[in-house]
């Protein structure tokens, strides 16, 4: 099965041999994809059904929410931490980045960019919260309660002195350039450190 | 009944060298009775070690020599279920203490040849796994493919991941708990006191008079029995339907069906489950704490088992060993760095819910397995 765009050009970038947590990881998609590369991936997922389809693969996924549970892991416990099409959809965002941090000296975030232009236009346009491929749930009923734009996530990186060492953009399944990520790019991926 | 219950021939070794208990006394030899199933392979590693729960035995996969039914496990243990004997040897020992022909309160002594009864030594989860690794020794074992069980059986499981960690490769804990809390413990001793006010008991020296103290015995088993269901299960099973009669007697018979179903319970138990044996390795359980010996810190049980993978199922329904058990478990294992598994399964079953029919549970069972090889 192919993996999301996203997904891979994380898998891609995850060096071999390392200890990484998939923090929200689905079914196990991406461990699988990692562990055929000699990755050490572990998982945190609060959907049970998920977390039974994952372990039953032979994985070690633990069931538990982002919210409060990323607390158990000790400092350092993995190289990279991901958190993948997720972060808009926690409680405190800020405090998730830096739990990340504390567990990891290196973590991927994605998530869908509230700035791209279809989203500008829904609501220049629209007057209404947009709904797009990215984002297509009604305001009411979204999981997504803390929308980010690229330039937002750049702002509380900078304010909490984490560094960038690269990111992603991708409009559609296709890189968009860094300069018009802040329009173009529905999606981004940033690697992050302490800095 | 425990005259009967003792008659039965059970497949055992007989291991002549003593066995240190936690108490500080010894066995000065150690019989353990066990069922095998599947073959051990060549370079011996695919043995499947299941630890049984509190009344529970060897028989998992076999029929019960007392009652004739089938095995407590069979839908989870045989060829081509998720624990398959088409792959893996399974062991499973009857755990000291107990009264299906390992060494117990049934034993005789050496010197007289009488049964030991109360002066049997009191036994811990510990010294049930020491036994078992006994065992091991015995069959040539060296390294075990995975530990599962569930209750008690998963109390052994961590035991043995705490003692042992370079003798199993997977553990797999199920509806479990690494302590006795004082709601467990208190469960316990109603059941314990049941059996020791009935005078029928006779200080536990009742093996050779032809009474057995099998109404305090099938009273601790009717209150232990409640703590194994839901709530909601019980309502839904028996609500307040009445027995076999259209109106309430006004009168002390087993008027609702819950009743009558908690006294066959409790009488059918009778047959096959000993009450010094029940007095033991309840002991056994409300002694569990695998932090004590680490100052209170259950991480410090497990700072050798980090290349253990752990994989622990809780129920939604199950009130025993709740859910919250289980995830103090996963905290320790992930502040050592072990590898952990866990998911908190929905069945409605209670506590009983890892002996019964939830599909997730095989699913997991058979993964965690594949995974540990």
């Amino acid at each position: 099965m192919a993996l999301r765009p996203d997904l891979a050009i994380i898998a891609a970038a995850v060096p071999v041999g390392t200890r990484v947590l998939d923090i929200g990881c689905g079914d196990g998609t991406l461990i699988a994809a990692l562990r055929e590369r000699q990755v050490d991936a572990r998982g945190l997922e609060i959907d049970a059904a998920n977390v039974t389809a994952a372990i039953a693969r032979g994985q070690s996924v633990v069931q538990g929410d982002a919210n409060r549970d990323l607390g158990d892991y000790p400092d350092d416990a993995f190289d990279y931490a991901i958190l993948s099409q997720t972060l808009q959809t926690t409680e405190r965002p800020d405090r998730i980045v830096g739990e990340l941090l504390r567990i990891a000296p290196r973590a991927f975030v994605s998530f869908p960019n509230f700035a791209h232009w279809r989203v500008r236009l829904a609501l220049l346009w629209g007057g209404r919260m947009p709904v797009t491929r990215l984002l297509p749930v009604a305001w009411y009923e979204t999981p997504n309660i803390h929308h980010v734009t690229v330039s937002d996530f750049r702002d509380l990186l900078r304010s909490r002195g984490i560094a960038v060492e690269r990111a992603w953009f991708l409009s559609g399944d296709r890189p968009a350039s860094d300069a018009a990520a802040s329009w173009r790019a529905e999606h981004a991926i940033f690697l992050i450190s302490r800095g | 009944m425990a005259s009967l219950l003792h008659e039965i021939q059970h497949h055992s070794v007989t291991i002549d060298a003593p066995l240190p208990l936690d108490s500080g006394q010894a066995l000065p030899s150690v019989t353990v009775a066990y069922q095998s199933h599947g073959t051990l392979n060549a370079d011996r590693s695919n043995a499947v070690l299941v630890c049984h729960a509190l009344t529970g035995d060897q028989y998992v996969a076999s029929d019960h020599p007392a009652t004739g039914k089938p095995g407590w496990w069979a839908r989870m243990v045989g060829p081509g279920k998720p624990v398959d004997t088409d792959r893996y040897f399974v062991i499973c020992a009857n755990v000291l203490g107990s009264c299906m022909g390992s060494s117990g309160p049934a034993s005789p002594d050496a010197a007289t040849g009488a049964p030991l009864g109360m002066a049997f030594p009191v036994i811990t989860i510990g010294d049930m796994v020491r036994a078992q690794a006994m065992l091991l020794d015995h069959l040539g074992i060296a390294r075990l493919h995975a530990v599962i069980g569930g209750s008690m059986g998963g109390m052994q499981t961590l035991a043995w991941a705490s003692a042992h960690p370079d003798r199993l490769a997977s553990a797999i804990v199920i509806a479990s708990a690494a302590r006795h809390s004082a709601q467990n413990i208190a469960f316990h001793e109603v059941g314990r006191q049941a059996i020791m006010a009935d005078p029928d008991w006779q200080g536990g020296q009742y093996y050779g008079s032809d009474r057995a103290p099998t109404k305090g015995l099938a009273v601790a088993r009717m209150a232990a029995h409640i703590t194994y269901l839901s709530e909601a299960g019980l309502t839904e099973k028996f609500g307040r339907r009445l027995q076999a009669r259209d109106a309430k007697s006004f009168g002390f018979d087993a008027d609702f069906q819950v009743e009558s179903y908690l006294r066959h319970q409790g009488l059918a138990f009778t047959d096959r489950f000993d009450a010094n044996a029940y007095l033991y390795i309840t002991r056994a359980m409300d002694y569990f704490d695998l932090a004590e010996p680490h100052g209170g810190t259950l991480a410090g049980a497990f700072t050798r088992a980090k290349d253990v993978r752990f994989t622990l199922v809780s129920f939604d329904t199950d009130w025993l060993y709740p859910t919250a058990e289980s995830r103090r478990v996963v905290q320790a294992l992930q502040s050592v760095g072990a590898a952990a598994s866990f998911v908190e399964l929905s069945a409605p079953f209670g506590h009983d819910s890892f002996l019964l029919d939830v599909p997730a549970l095989d699913r997991l069972v058979a993964g965690a397995l594949a995974n540990g090889g």
